[in-house]
């Protein structure tokens, strides 16, 4: 690979987001968690839900944290690597974001502020009331975000005078037909992935036999979630496909590596796509079922690679990969999530302990998931960053050298090394321990500081005496 | 080209972000700066002490600045951003650093030593490359095509190193002003104790700045030539200097962080009067790097009208809650 500026922004970018997205997927899905178990204990006053709910506001409290340092680099990226993007889209890609930053704040200065403090100090009512309002603020912020992707991937909305390009209409821009499906599909998946963190953490403790009665809770509500939302999932994902197909059919022809055009259209299931000779090597294929996933019609014509100019086709093997692997994620969490309410039924299911394994080991089915299918989304649209409007060559500062960007992307690596495990094993910490402590602030503490909540997991920090204020 | 009312109101949002954040944030990585200057574990936890409950909110203010860029303004951001990309990577992970520091610090004594110094780094590696970004600024920013043409290192010259040593001091300043206004007992005296010197230092090293390395030719692309009357400002923050040692003097708490805001303020017009209209120097103004109309709008009915004004509540709340000198530390 020759190492220019374009490649190696779009590796760093690749790298910041890709450790930035675990973040807020994990915690707008413990944002809702936490507001339907407050919601639970507010119902029935049971004492349990207290205990559950504090546990998990500790390591919500660590990974918001971790959202918004990971985030605030992700602001900076968009100029200081895409100028060009910046300067020519910003006019519409500056506001949405923006809108994030101030929605994110917003939301830390008023309801995340009487969660974390105001236990004590607000009633229960209202209390459970601003951690619904915080579910709704991450849900909210990540709008901004979905918005501001998914005008790249399909700009719509927009006017082009005097070469510059002005948002013509903000409804269209925000609530697209695009939107509509990516914002969803973005929020189950964030719903998803804390489900099966959660349920692998119930798993987790009943395997060692601690906090079961907490560890129940946890299992009970998560194989719940994921087994009623997978298939939501999966549909709305093929609405996702819908629109990929329709707006982008480049990206379907490689998320499909179907090189020619074919009626009907052959599905490959697997196979290692070739790029140099356009053919697939190995490739296991289903005769005409490529064509009813896409249109519905098992004899319908569709599309391959070789009806677009090469100049415009996007790379084939990770798109290809990377939706596979997203799709077999769902296919994980289905079966985990379906065959643990099966041994619910059945009264087996803190029993079976090969199952307790499974579901312990999947909980980075959602993560994966996430990475995979953001990686296909971005990957196929390329080789534009804003879809038949910008390439993604063009778009790169152009004042940078390569040296510049080595160094960056080096630095960055390096620092989010020890910045991101640090903060994982913290989680991890924190998980272990389990629930055994209220969540208490230290002095000080604001909702800003969403870290100084996390005050257990010590042996992390690497504390061997408790330093008392 | 005149710049829209719009265009002058988020203009006017960000010039003020600026200055809020350049004194907020500014007197907590003074602290930060001061703090690698003292061994003593009491005087470093009270230090902590003074800032914890303010440091994360005032970096919000940094977090307005780059969104208001961004939305009203995007060829300076993406101008600064490309000619400052060093020290913007460098400022990232100096606020990391410190931020990851701050909360771990309490939490820790084996690794203690490790957060210290990246408490005491992270500050001051942020003040000093906003420091140099400001003394690159005052040289003028290449630009063509809307894009900044010159190289990574235009911060790394003399003249901006010695402005960035210039703010590593000035926000020690400001942060030994905030001990003073915060703290009492032996701390209250070790930070009256280091005024003077930094004050001094402060001096010294715009003297050398300006004597030594300035180039007085940028001076003829600047607009100070037709504003005769912005050397008033540069006068004020020679007496905010003088008032400083008097307040030192005679011990009255208010008067060093105060005659530090008013140094730094008197800073900022100076700058401001050498700058306006431009955004980047002596490049773009402000009518040329606005958003088209229909972005500025949106901006304002959500944003402008809404958003900041919780923001500007919620600091002085904060501030109002946490009023006073710190005793016990808050609880």
């Amino acid at each position: 690979m020759h190492l220019d500026p374009v490649i190696l922004s779009r590796i760093q970018f690749a790298f910041v987001v890709s450790f930035h997205i675990i973040f807020p997927a994990f915690t707008i899905g413990l944002a809702a968690w936490l507001a339907t178990i407050e919601g639970a204990r507010l119902a029935t006053g049971n004492p349990i839900y207290r205990r559950v709910f504090d546990f998990w506001l500790k390591v919500f409290a660590v990974s918001f944290g971790m959202g918004v340092v990971t985030g605030i680099v992700m602001a900076f990226q968009f100029g200081t690597n895409w100028g060009v993007l910046a300067e020519r889209m910003g006019s519409i890609q500056g506001p949405l974001l923006g809108y994030e930053g101030f929605t994110a704040f917003m939301l830390e200065a008023t309801f995340f502020g009487v969660m974390l403090l105001g236990r004590e100090r607000v009633s229960p009512r209202f209390y459970f009331f601003a951690c619904c309002m915080v579910s709704l603020g991450t849900m909210f912020s990540s709008f901004w975000i979905l918005a501001n992707n998914s005008w790249m991937q399909v700009p719509v909305g927009y006017s082009i005078v005097d070469g510059r390009i002005i948002p013509a209409d903000w409804w269209a821009i925000t609530t697209g037909p695009i939107m509509r499906v990516r914002w969803p599909h973005m929020l189950l998946a964030a719903f998803l992935t804390t489900g099966m963190c959660v349920i692998a953490t119930g798993a987790w403790y009943v395997l060692r036999g601690m906090h079961r009665a907490e560890a129940r809770e946890m299992l009970h509500w998560g194989l719940g979630l994921v087994a009623v939302l997978i298939p939501v999932q999966l549909f709305v994902g093929h609405l996702t496909g819908e629109y990929v197909l329709k707006h982008q059919p480049a990206k379907f022809a490689a998320i499909e590596a179907r090189w020619k055009s074919q009626q009907p259209a052959s599905e490959v299931l697997i196979a290692i796509p070739d790029p140099a000779n356009e053919r697939n090597l190995f490739a296991i294929e289903v005769p005409k079922l490529g064509s009813f996933i896409a249109s519905g019609s098992w004899t319908s014509r569709e599309v391959g690679l070789e009806e677009f100019p090469p100049e415009d086709r996007p790379p084939v093997v990770i798109p290809f990969f990377t939706f596979r692997i997203m799709v077999g994620m769902g296919l994980v969490m289905l079966a985990v999530s379906w065959l643990g309410n099966f041994l619910r039924w059945q009264g087996r299911l803190e029993t079976t302990r090969w199952f307790l394994w499974c579901a312990f080991a999947s909980f980075p089915a959602g993560f994966i998931a996430v990475l995979s299918g953001w990686f296909t989304a971005e990957v196929g649209r390329q080789p534009w960053v804003v879809y038949g409007l910008l390439r993604t060559k063009d778009a790169v500062t152009p004042s940078l050298t390569t040296g510049d960007v080595l160094f960056s992307l080096i630095a960055y690596v390096a620092v989010y090394a020890v910045f991101i495990s640090f903060g994982i094993y913290y989680i991890y910490k924190l998980l272990r321990e389990g629930p055994t402590a209220e969540a208490t602030p230290v002095r000080g503490a604001t909702a800003k500081r969403p870290m100084a909540f996390a005050d257990d997991a010590e042996t992390a920090t690497g504390a061997t005496v408790r330093i008392e204020g | 080209m005149e710049a829209s009312n719009l265009a002058l109101f988020w203009a006017g949002v960000i010039a003020v972000a600026i200055l809020v954040y350049v004194i907020l944030d500014g007197f907590d990585l003074g602290v930060g700066v001061l703090f690698g200057t003292t061994r003593d574990e009491a005087h470093r936890a009270q230090m902590m002490d003074t800032i914890a409950p303010f440091w994360d909110g005032n970096e919000t203010w940094l977090v307005v600045i780059g969104a208001g860029l961004f939305a009203a303004f995007p060829v300076v951001y993406a101008v600064f951003l490309g000619a400052f990309y060093i020290p913007v990577l460098l400022l990232l992970f100096g606020l990391i650093f410190r931020g990851i520091a701050f909360e771990f610090r309490y939490r820790s004594d084996r690794m203690r030593w490790l957060w210290d110094w990246g408490f005491c780094v992270g500050s001051t590696v942020v003040a000093f490359v906003q420091g140099a970004a400001v003394g690159a600024m005052m040289k003028g920013i290449p630009v063509a095509n809307g894009q900044y043409a010159g190289g990574a290192l235009v911060w790394f010259a003399p003249f901006p190193i010695l402005t960035g040593i210039g703010l590593v001091l000035g926000y020690a300043l400001l942060g030994a002003g905030w001990l003073v206004l915060k703290s009492e007992g032996e701390l209250r005296e070790w930070a009256y104790r280091r005024i003077p010197w930094l004050a001094g230092g402060v001096l010294a090293v715009l003297l050398l700045a300006f004597g030594v390395t300035f180039d007085f030719g940028v001076i003829a692309r600047s607009n100070l030539q037709g504003r005769p009357w912005g050397l008033m400002f540069p006068a004020v923050g020679v007496l905010a200097l003088v008032g400083m040692f008097v307040g030192a003097r005679r011990k009255h708490d208010v008067l060093p962080f105060a005659m530090t805001v008013l140094f730094f303020l008197a800073a900022y017009l100076t700058l401001g009067t050498m700058f306006w209209p431009y955004m980047v120097p002596y490049d773009i103004t402000v009518a040329n790097a606005a958003a088209p109309e229909e972005s500025l709008s949106f901006l304002f009915y959500g944003a402008g009208i809404f958003v900041l004004p919780v923001i500007a509540i919620y600091t002085i709340g904060v501030y109002w809650v946490f009023r006073g000198k710190v005793r016990k530390g808050y609880g």
